[in-house]
């Protein structure tokens, strides 16, 4: 079996085509960005993108990945490592505490800002509420949002 | 008035490090995932030049070009590294204390590099996290450490000039010397400072608080860059080579033993290597009887975990029933209970009372939820232990660790890894003990992954508790009376839990003339312990909301009346609160939220302070109640008084968090029954999501007290404010927690 990840095909051998696409990244592909929390779909830790929408990797099997394109935290750095627009705002307004559920949160958000560029709070609330913080940076991350969008609209 | 709470974690602090010798490479291989260590270092030293390379350990003294007086700092020709001593679990230590050091050194932040630091008693003492205590605790030794070095930079850049060091100023990573305009870079001095002597701690001087550069800036954390790049920071990253994945399943019932287990048939589950029964070592805070799964993948663990099939024995198990322990609290509360703490004579106060005033207020069992689930990658070889680990006391997973394995401490190696959250719960090392009880048995490194279930049945939770309150006043409206008859919870038999005792006295203690504290314990099988702000956590929405209760029944304003019982400025005990600091807060919240102020119908406004961790926090909350009881918090004024600010950005992060964390908390509850949990995951744990979250405004007094710890002091007092908005918005008082066993809820 093969997978589509950030933009290159990779191998998987005979790996059980039920497995979690989050176990595959994590244990097959050294892919650990994308994080185990709840293992239903619950808390959003191990989100990523499938084709630009955002999917629970815990709770989907890789095989449903079939052709289609998956984007990890690890793929959304510039080719010269430079941080994507959300990246450098969460950097910048120092968003995480201990940082795990962060990865999903930016992966939350980059697909909301792949389809709607500019969003208002109810679109931020309703993107970003299947993303748990345990910590309590919610403040920081609809900042981290905004700032990200109104930054990609400038330029 | 509680003092530090150092005694809610005193018995987790770490006291057992073994002869360690220093880990040169301990913080750099966290972050290396299916890469072997020793090939890393090659592979930095091919192509990240001198820096990474020339680690040699902080134990090492100033040789060789290095200047390396203390285990906090390392300066070479390369560049400028600093060392974070104590675990990162998301308060931002790993920045806020080589901060103290850089501005002690006078070392521009951008210059600075930050590693974790090896575990090395001899070098650091204690490393852990907890009790808000690693700024506290480590504030005097690290700027120290910085000015040491820093003295002997200005000595090896007076000598190379041939001038006086009272000449020469500091800046930037930089000597100065004004009258001739000269200046070099620390890196550059290094070498000749290296052989300087280590000037004696009495001679150093330290900065006065106006010359501070740094401290009080807003500075990102030092790991934000590697976070958002998904690069394995955590222990759940953490891999080596040759290592297979293992999941631990125990008894549902605390205290149960495997009978038998269908051990083969596991075996046989495509992808597992080995299954096996481990007993236990006796001790519930170490290694728990269960049965070892060890796979090829962590997918293959967990399909064969559901597959296994356990007889236990539950001769000896947890029959815990919160329902049983709620109706016997019910009956306790109506007699009188064990004297925990007295003075005056509260009797005779309520006799001749204007108005009294009683409630039963009952908070129910809460879990850490961390959000990574517990794990720990571990390698037995040759005798020798070594372990990744997420912990908050790594010094005591050493400990622990070597007497499950049956090896001396000094076998044993532990690496630092980034933890997920900590909230108390990792100061506890079961799942170390776990890890290395199995890559013992099993021959091969394992990484050990709980699940978010066995996270939510083997936590060592938060307890319950029950409180029968009743207060006087007198017909001016003071507090002539105040009883609490505590009914808590004890897993010995004999002593409260962690954070469920009252007798060293709580707030208001030491302030009324009249007051009695009775304490009866309920025994209880499944584990308690610390969880953030022990003790303070609960008492917190008791005391204060019950403080209210009093100020209505008296007619009086909540801040009038809090700051009538504070009286006169004065230090309570040399480590209680300052009634002068406490009511600096609560009259900053209060002018910050507008307290007093006109509100719609529906609407109110709740105040509440609490003291501890050192820390004094006053937090106004701003509520709607609708008619079905729907609660939303629009806004959250907190004032708090920890003095100086170490790091602006991460300050304002904890109170935000705390605030979010008490909120979230407000609405959780762990039960139990015949000894199980009845909360599974998240789905029937609901905890706080972005769209609930209210406005969190923060303001600090700028006080010259010396710094104390943010993790914890601004969580006690987000409940009570939120309740007595909710008494002021709606007229119901709230007495239970989560709050939904009142018909309310957030929105």
């Amino acid at each position: 079996m093969d997978v589509n990840v950030n933009g290159q095909r990779r191998s998987l051998g005979d790996v059980d085509p039920q497995t979690p696409l989050l176990w595959v990244l994590r244990d097959e592909l050294g892919l650990v960005g994308a994080k185990f929390g709840c293992g239903i779909s619950q808390c959003g830790a191990c989100t990523v993108l499938v084709d630009g929408q955002a999917v629970k990797s815990c709770s989907y099997p890789v095989s449903a990945a079939g052709d289609a394109e998956v984007t990890t935290i690890e793929g959304l750095a510039g080719e010269n490592g430079e941080l994507s627009a959300l990246q450098q705002a969460w950097v910048d307004l120092d968003v995480a505490q201990c940082g795990y559920c962060q990865a999903g949160q930016i992966m939350a958000a980059e697909a909301l800002l792949r389809t709607n560029p500019s969003p208002g709070d109810d679109d931020i609330d309703q993107a970003m509420e299947s993303n748990l913080c345990r910590c309590g940076t919610y403040i920081r991350i609809r900042e981290a949002v905004k700032t990200a969008a109104a930054k990609t609209a400038a330029e | 008035m509680s003092a530090l709470n150092y005694d809610d974690i005193g018995d987790v602090v770490p006291t057992v490090t073994g002869e360690r010798t220093a880990a040169a490479d301990a913080s750099l291989d966290v972050r290396i995932a299916k890469i072997d260590r020793r090939q890393f270092l090659k592979l930095t030293g091919l192509v990240g030049g001198g820096l990474m390379l020339s680690f040699a350990g902080p134990k090492a003294m100033a040789n060789g070009g290095v200047l390396q007086p203390n285990g906090y700092i390392r300066i070479d020709a390369g560049g400028i590294l600093l060392y974070a001593k104590n675990p990162e679990i998301g308060q931002g230590v790993k920045t806020s204390l080589p901060m103290i050091v850089a501005e002690e050194l006078d070392a521009a932040w951008d210059d600075v590099q930050v590693v974790q630091s090896p575990i090395d008693q001899a070098a650091y003492g204690a490393q852990f996290a907890g009790g808000s205590m690693s700024i506290p605790m480590n504030w005097t030794t690290l700027r120290r450490a910085g000015a040491t070095a820093r003295a002997m930079l200005v000595s090896a850049a007076a000598k190379r000039w041939g001038v006086e060091p009272t000449t020469l100023t500091t800046r930037d990573s930089h000597v100065v010397h004004a009258p001739s305009g000269r200046k070099l870079a620390y890196t550059e001095l290094a070498s000749d400072a290296a052989a300087m002597p280590v000037p004696a701690a009495g001679a150093l001087k330290l900065k006065d608080r106006d010359q501070f550069r740094l401290l009080g800036e807003r500075i990102t954390g030092v790991d934000n860059d590697a976070l958002v790049r998904g690069e394995p920071l955590f222990g759940i990253d953490q891999s080596v080579p040759g290592m297979k994945y293992a999941v631990y399943q125990k008894c549902p019932a605390i205290g149960g033993k495997v009978k038998s287990a269908n051990v083969d048939e596991i075996k046989a589950m495509p992808g597992v290597t080995d299954a096996f029964v481990l007993e236990g070592n006796g001790n519930a805070m170490e290694l728990l009887p269960g049965v070892a799964i060890v796979a090829d993948s962590t997918w293959a663990a967990l399909q064969a975990k559901r597959a296994l099939v356990v007889d236990w024995d539950e001769t000896d198990a947890s029959k815990d029933s919160w329902t049983e322990a709620k109706a016997q609290a019910q009956k306790l509360a109506q007699q009188s209970g064990p004297v925990a703490a007295d003075q005056g004579d509260v009797d005779a106060a309520f006799e001749t009372a204007a108005n009294r005033v009683g409630g039963f207020y009952t908070y129910h069992f809460v879990s850490h939820a961390q959000l990574e689930p517990q794990n720990c990658t571990a390698s037995f070889k040759d005798g020798s232990l070594e372990l990744w680990a997420p912990t908050q006391t790594p010094g005591q997973g050493i400990g622990s660790a070597a007497k499950v394995v049956g090896i001396s401490p000094a076998k044993v190696t532990l690496h630092q890894a980034r933890c997920g959250g900590g909230f108390g719960r990792r100061l506890y090392n079961d799942f170390t003990c776990e890890a290395a009880a199995i890559a013992k048995r099993a021959g091969v490194p394992v990484k050990l992954q709980w699940t978010r279930e066995d996270d939510m049945a083997y936590d060592l939770y938060r307890a319950g508790g029950f409180h029968q309150m009743e207060g006087s006043v007198d017909d001016e409206g003071r507090i002539t009376g105040w009883r609490d008859h505590f009914i808590t919870f004890s897993n010995d038999g004999r002593r409260p839990v962690s954070g469920g005792n009252m007798a060293r006295g709580v707030f208001p203690a030491g302030l009324l003339e009249n007051l009695r504290i009775e304490q009866t314990p309920l025994s209880w099988k499944n584990r308690c312990a610390a969880w953030r702000a022990p003790g303070s956590n609960v008492f917190g929405f008791v005391v204060q909301s019950f403080l209210h209760e009093l100020a209505v029944a008296a007619g009086r304003d909540h801040l009038e009346m809090l700051l009538d019982v504070f009286g006169e400025p004065r230090q309570l005990g040399p480590r209680g609160m300052h009634t002068g600091r406490a009511a600096g807060v609560v009259r900053l919240a209060a002018e910050k939220a507008g307290w007093g102020r006109e509100l719609p119908d529906g609407r109110g406004m709740g105040l509440a302070f609490y003291f501890s961790h050192a820390g004094h926090i006053a937090e106004v909350a701003e509520v709607s109640v609708d008619a079905d009881k729907k609660v939303r918090v629009h806004n959250v004024t907190v004032a708090a008084d920890v003095g100086p600010i170490i790091n602006l950005s991460g300050a304002e992060n904890q109170m935000q968090g705390s605030v979010v964390d008490g909120l979230s908390t407000m609405g959780l509850s762990v039960t139990f029954e015949d000894g199980r949990v009845q909360q599974s995951n998240f789905d029937s744990y609901p905890m706080l999501r972005l769209p609930q979250t209210p406005g969190v405004d923060v303001h600090f007094v700028a006080s010259d007290y010396p710094p104390t710890g943010l993790g914890e002091p601004a969580l006690p007092p987000l409940a009570p404010a939120v309740c007595n908005a909710i008494f002021a918005a709606s007229g119901h008082r709230i007495r239970t927690l989560p709050i939904t066993e009142e018909g309310f809820s957030l929105s």
